[in-house]
């Protein structure tokens, strides 16, 4: 047991090195700007007193690494800085926004994890019949299209044609969590619709090559019938895979939130992104790389450790 | 040639399906002048109007004719996807290939490396970028190139890695064999088939991602014609129950399916090969 | 002595097809078997005979990608072919149950080994959990597994290799089964390991009473195992009788000819005279994993004299590829000194000249990997010739057709093939030319008939001794094979656990007194003699007996 505490304080040590080096990365890729800034802000026609003064102002005349360490510090103590464009307080912009993104990828992971697990284990179960044969079909076309197709298709299907949901997203701040998710229904199920897919292939996958293995013939061998090889035999040591699936498509889904948001005019920190981008508002959109690459890292990192504790090898030594 | 056609008389409906799909959009991608009714940003009438003789799928936002714009928006999308996908290819194999092969600090440096630019999302990263590169399309190249050679990186290192151990590359390096020799003759081989069911797959992620940039007004920027952009732009129009917006959206995902399913067929054969030896 | 009271298994003309580039071929042609009560029949025969296809045929499976095409296979009065999945089902683990090749493989990971051994008793209601458990210890201390009372709490992987495969036996007795399929149990199983499973499983069969059928390529092992064995070929039966009968008076010319395998011996060779200069000699080299705490080889000296061969013999893990590593300058030693003509070589291959590296060449255990599959046999033989020697063009050919020549290999039809499109014996005959095309003084053999079958790996090591004639060469022969040190070896060295045991001449190595080791491992190699297990295990007996007697 002490070895396996030894190995998960590795994993968070190394978890939080990376997000080190990525905020690292983060902040310093807006070095590469040519000029700098200011300069990007102000644009040509700026005098050197006005560029100066912007310089002093956003702190450039420091320099780089103590800037980051000003950056880093403020952000631990929840001081995000303010934005560059319209200098309010990035915390102020994002809060919000922040729980509205989490809210719709937390809905649509509360349906689509179960889901996709249950569906792959069926899969596999009835692997090569025509069940499968059309999941796979069907799960592969809709990882194909792109995002803002099953978006729209849904807004037609379900906005337009039948009027049963709002084809916008639009949040009040006070709205009750049943309005909230009558509101946040169609974009939760596109994403639902695309990481579903995503996932069950992979779990279905990860199972079917378990099943080639030799222990598995020996259930067999030994009178198993398939539904107690699947899940008897097979699924405990398949464990680490599909939590690694799972985290991999959490992951995923934070990234498909972006596009998503924007089908659906969606009060999230994707639309932000977005919107800061083609203002090239570099605070803003620092702070948002960061905290979606703190959300990855974290899903890394927990399935990662739940994979290490679900192996019976680390987990019962020699 | 003829091996290819007579494999492809076997193969299963899915795949013949998807050679045809690609095949015809490589078609209209190279002849796209010559079968385009008119200029790729050419504004032939009012905003928005229905399909036509004239204009077989209407007019855009613009006025311009959305059939034309389908036909040029293949070549743009396609032509930068896989230019994107070259590029990610020769990098991060030749980089992963070098991992494998010197393993020691090289490989060391390398990964860790990969393992940062990964542990940022994809299109997270791809938005930051281009933030600061500014949209354009050289830029977008650059940057979901440098993307995606990270996770050819890691492919190739591990199909490597998989050939490294082969007693023939030991004989090859005990031989006294340079480190381009063995590369080229004794893993390049090897490693080719995995690989190109590989190319396939990354091109569908890389061809949905910059379409997503696109749609998102942050990759191929106007006038250039370019399916991603296109839905953006005329998107009001669903909502009013017509579903033209959605042909280049379609268009992107029946690519991709086809892809798809030519992928599957050789990896189908490729595990097949592999039982067969056993 | 099979009328139908007794007659447990009845197998008539079985066949079984297995798809192949989209087409069904036959594996097993129409096979006629038959087991009594209480029998062990011994299927016997080379890679490719369907030996195990036919095995896990008579429990009515077949596997992914092979079907029953004809013929019955009956079980108890039952047709397992055409009986449906949940008859089928219900017979495995209590009425018919498996042995499996790598035990290591085939228990679960993720269960302790107790939970498997008692699941399928419990499930159909042989008995408790309580039960199963008190018996399953039970049947762990009498296969003389180490700690019976508490091995089977362990994960497979907290379990050795051959105690997992005494596990396994006991799991399949667990329902005292009437029949259990033995497939190749010992196959991957050290020799001293292999002598203690082949006496736990002979003993526990013979207790039950139980059927047996008993898969393996190995001779020696079957005769020890069987009442009765049947030789299998391509799919068909050759011959079958009972064991005395086929060891002594076989009736077919294959089956004579597998008999006949082991007659093989080089002829002996003058000694080395006094003032000979060794091509290679290893001085108290010592060699060291970076990332392991003790060292894998430990003082070893060694010499090697052109038209010499020395065996190096070993079990796994006993060092003797590891020497040739160390030799070859992939794990470089820590101290010691290696020479070639007497003079010192560098530690490390990348800093040896390539006429230093030219001179010591390799030929490896599996041909499959040692070739590189996309290359053609002239270029695979070619390139060293080009490399170390400057050969090109008409040159180049007409040496790579007098070096296939050499290897007995037809040059027009060889030349331009690709390895998959070659035998495994042919292979490795690539993987000699490509050695010789070298030009080398010493050549390591490492393991090269091991993988082959036994009329093939003959065959091999015939054409190992005329080259060594023809081109004055130094062998390394590496196995753990003892009757193929006896054919081949001029001079002998014993190694376990990274040190030498014991070395010198063949002849003083192979008569007594032994080193205890060598002991060991000369009394464990299995003989063709049926009475030769009886008779080891009885001197092991008497000898501990002895010894406690002595104390």
């Amino acid at each position: 047991m002490h070895y396996l505490i030894k190995l998960f304080i590795q994993r968070l040590a190394l978890g939080l090195l990376t997000l080190f080096v990525v905020s690292l990365v983060i902040f310093l890729s807006i070095e590469l700007l040519p000029g700098d800034v200011a300069q990007q802000v102000l644009g040509q026609s700026a005098t050197p007193e006005n560029l100066a003064a912007f310089r002093r102002e956003l702190g450039l005349d420091q320099p780089a690494h103590s800037r980051y360490l000003e950056w880093l510090g403020g952000f631990l103590q929840g001081d995000l800085g303010n934005s560059l464009i319209s200098g309010i307080p990035i915390w102020d912009l994002i809060s919000e926004r922040l729980y509205n993104t989490f809210f719709l990828a937390g809905f649509a992971a509360l349906i689509s994890v179960p889901l996709a697990v249950l569906l792959g284990v069926v899969a596999a179960l009835y692997r090569d019949t025509l069940l499968d044969k059309s999941i796979n079909v069907a799960t592969l076309t809709a990882i194909s299209v792109p995002e803002f197709f099953v978006g729209y298709i849904l807004v037609w299907l379900f906005a337009v044609e039948l009027g049963l949901f709002p084809s916008i997203a639009n949040l009040s701040d006070d709205a009750s969590l049943s309005d909230r998710l009558y509101r946040t229904f169609l974009p939760a199920l596109t994403l639902t619709l695309i990481v579903t897919a995503h996932m069950m292939r992979m779990t279905r996958a990860s199972l079917i090559n378990l099943l080639a293995l030799p222990y598995i013939e020996m259930a067999r061998l030994k009178g198993a019938s398939q539904r107690r090889l699947i899940v008897i035999h097979a699924l405990p040591n398949a464990i680490a895979p599909i939590v690694t699936v799972i985290a991999i498509n959490l992951a995923y889904l934070i990234v498909g939130v972006v596009i998503v948001e924007v089908v659906f005019v969606y009060p999230g920190m994707g639309q932000l992104l977005v919107d800061s981008v083609a203002k090239r508002d570099f605070t803003v959109v620092q702070t948002s790389c960061l905290l979606f690459s703190a959300t990855y890292i974290l899903f890394n990192l927990a399935s990662d450790l739940i994979s290490i504790a679900s192996n019976p090898r680390l987990l019962h030594r020699k | 040639m003829n091996g290819f056609l007579h494999e492809l008389r076997k193969a299963p409906l899915t795949a013949q399906f998807g050679c045809v799909v690609v095949l015809l959009y490589i078609f209209v991608a190279i002849f796209a002048p010559m079968l385009a009714p008119f200029g790729e940003s050419e504004v032939v009438g009012y905003e928005y109007e229905p399909w036509s003789a004239v204009n077989w799928l209407g007019t855009d936002s613009l006025g311009r004719d959305m059939a034309t714009r389908m036909i040029y928006g293949a070549r743009n999308t396609i032509g930068i996807a896989l230019l994107t996908t070259v590029i990610a290819f020769v990098v991060g194999t030749t980089a992963g290939f070098f991992a494998a092969v010197l393993q020691g600090w090289v490989d060391q440096l390398l990964s860790r490396a990969v393992d940062v630019v990964i542990s940022i999302p994809t299109l997270i990263f791809a938005l930051l970028l281009l933030t600061i590169f500014g949209a354009s399309v050289t830029s977008l190249i650059g940057v979901i190139a440098l993307i995606y050679a990270t996770f050819v990186y890691r492919i190739a290192r591990a199909v490597a890695m998989g050939i490294v151990v082969m007693d023939y590359v030991e004989a090859a390096q005990v031989r006294g064999e340079g480190l381009w020799w063995i590369m080229r003759k004794e893993i390049l081989p090897n490693a080719a088939p995995p690989l190109v069911a590989e190319f396939g797959l990354r091109f569908c992620f890389v061809f949905l991602t910059i379409s997503g940039l696109s749609f998102l007004g942050l990759g191929i920027q106007p006038p250039a014609a370019d399916w991603g952009s296109m839905v953006r732009e005329n998107a009001s129009l669903i909502t009013f129950g017509d579903l033209t917006p959605l042909i280049p959206a379609a268009a992107i995902g029946l690519l991709t399916v086809a892809v798809n399913f030519i992928v599957d067929w050789m990896l189908h054969k490729a595990s097949g090969l592999k039982t067969r030896g056993k | 002595m099979t009328n139908q009271d007794t007659q447990l298994l009845k197998v008539q003309n079985l066949q079984i097809e297995g798809l192949s580039e989209d087409r069904w071929k036959p594996i097993v042609k129409g096979v006629d078997l038959t087991l009594a009560k209480g029998e062990v029949l011994g299927l016997i025969g080379e890679s490719g005979a369907g030996k195990s296809t036919i095995g896990l045929g008579a429990m009515g499976y077949v596997r992914d990608g092979c079907r029953f095409s004809g013929g019955s296979v009956e079980f108890d009065g039952v047709d397992l072919t055409k009986a449906d999945r949940e008859t089928r089902r219900n017979l495995r683990s209590t009425r018919i149950a498996y042995v499996a090749q790598s035990a290591a493989a085939s228990f679960n990971p993720a269960f302790k080994l107790i939970n498997q051994h008692t699941e399928f008793a419990v499930r159909r209601g042989v008995m408790s959990r309580d039960e199963a458990q008190r018996d399953a210890i039970d049947l762990y201390r009498q296969l003389q597994l180490p700690n019976p009372d508490e091995i089977g709490f362990r994960y497979p992987h907290q379990v050795s290799g051959g105690q997992l495969q005494r596990a396994m036996t006991a799991m399949a007795m667990a329902c005292r089964p009437d029949l259990i399929i033995f497939d190749e149990p010992t196959t991957a199983l050290d020799v001293t390991t292999q002598i203690e499973v082949l006496s736990a499983i002979r003993e526990i069969v013979e207790e039950f009473g139980t059927s047996a059928i008993y898969i393996t390529h190995d001779l020696a092992v079957v005769a020890q195992m069987a009442d009765r064995i049947m030789v299998l070929r391509h799919g068909n039966e050759v011959e079958s009788a009972d064991t005395e009968t086929m060891l002594n008076a076989p009736q077919e010319d294959y089956t004579k000819s597998l008999w006949a395998v082991r007659s093989f011996t080089a002829e002996e060779k003058p000694e080395v005279s006094e003032d000979a200069v060794p091509v290679v000699s290893l001085k108290n080299v010592t060699a060291q994993y970076p990332s392991m705490a003790q060292p894998v080889l430990n003082d070893i000296s060694m010499s090697f004299y052109p038209g010499r061969t020395v065996a190096v013999v070993g079990e796994s893990g006993s060092g003797k590829s590891t020497t040739a590593r160390s030799l070859m300058g992939l794990l470089p030693p820590i101290s010691g000194d290696i020479l070639l003509n007497g003079e010192p070589l560098a530690p490390q291959f990348r800093k040896r000249s390539k006429a230093e590296l030219k001179s010591v060449q390799m030929i490896y255990q599996m041909a499959d990997t040692a070739l590189n599959p996309k290359q053609r046999i002239r270029d695979i033989i070619g390139r060293p010739m080009t490399y170390y020697r400057g050969l090109k063009g008409k040159a180049l050919t007409e040496e790579t057709r007098a070096l296939l020549a050499d290897i007995e290999l037809e040059p027009d039809q060889y030349m331009n093939r690709l390895p998959s499109e070659l035998s495994g014996g042919q292979k490795q005959r690539i993987g000699i030319a490509r050695a010789l095309a070298a030009a080398p003084q010493l050549v390591i053999c490492d393991e090269v008939t091991s993988a082959l079958d036994q009329l093939v790996a003959e065959g091999i090591l015939r054409l190992l001794d005329k080259l060594q004639k023809e081109h004055n060469l130094a062998y390394m022969f590496i196995t753990h094979d003892i009757s193929t040190v006896r054919a081949i070896a001029d001079e002998v060295v014993v190694m376990q656990h990274g040190k030498i045991v014991e070395q010198g001449p063949k002849n003083a190595i192979f008569s007594p007194p032994h080193a205890l080791y060598t002991d060991l491992l000369l009394s464990s190699v299995p003989e063709m003699d049926p009475t030769w297990l009886d008779r080891v295990l009885a001197d092991r007996v008497s000898e501990a007996a002895r010894a406690y007697l002595v104390e």
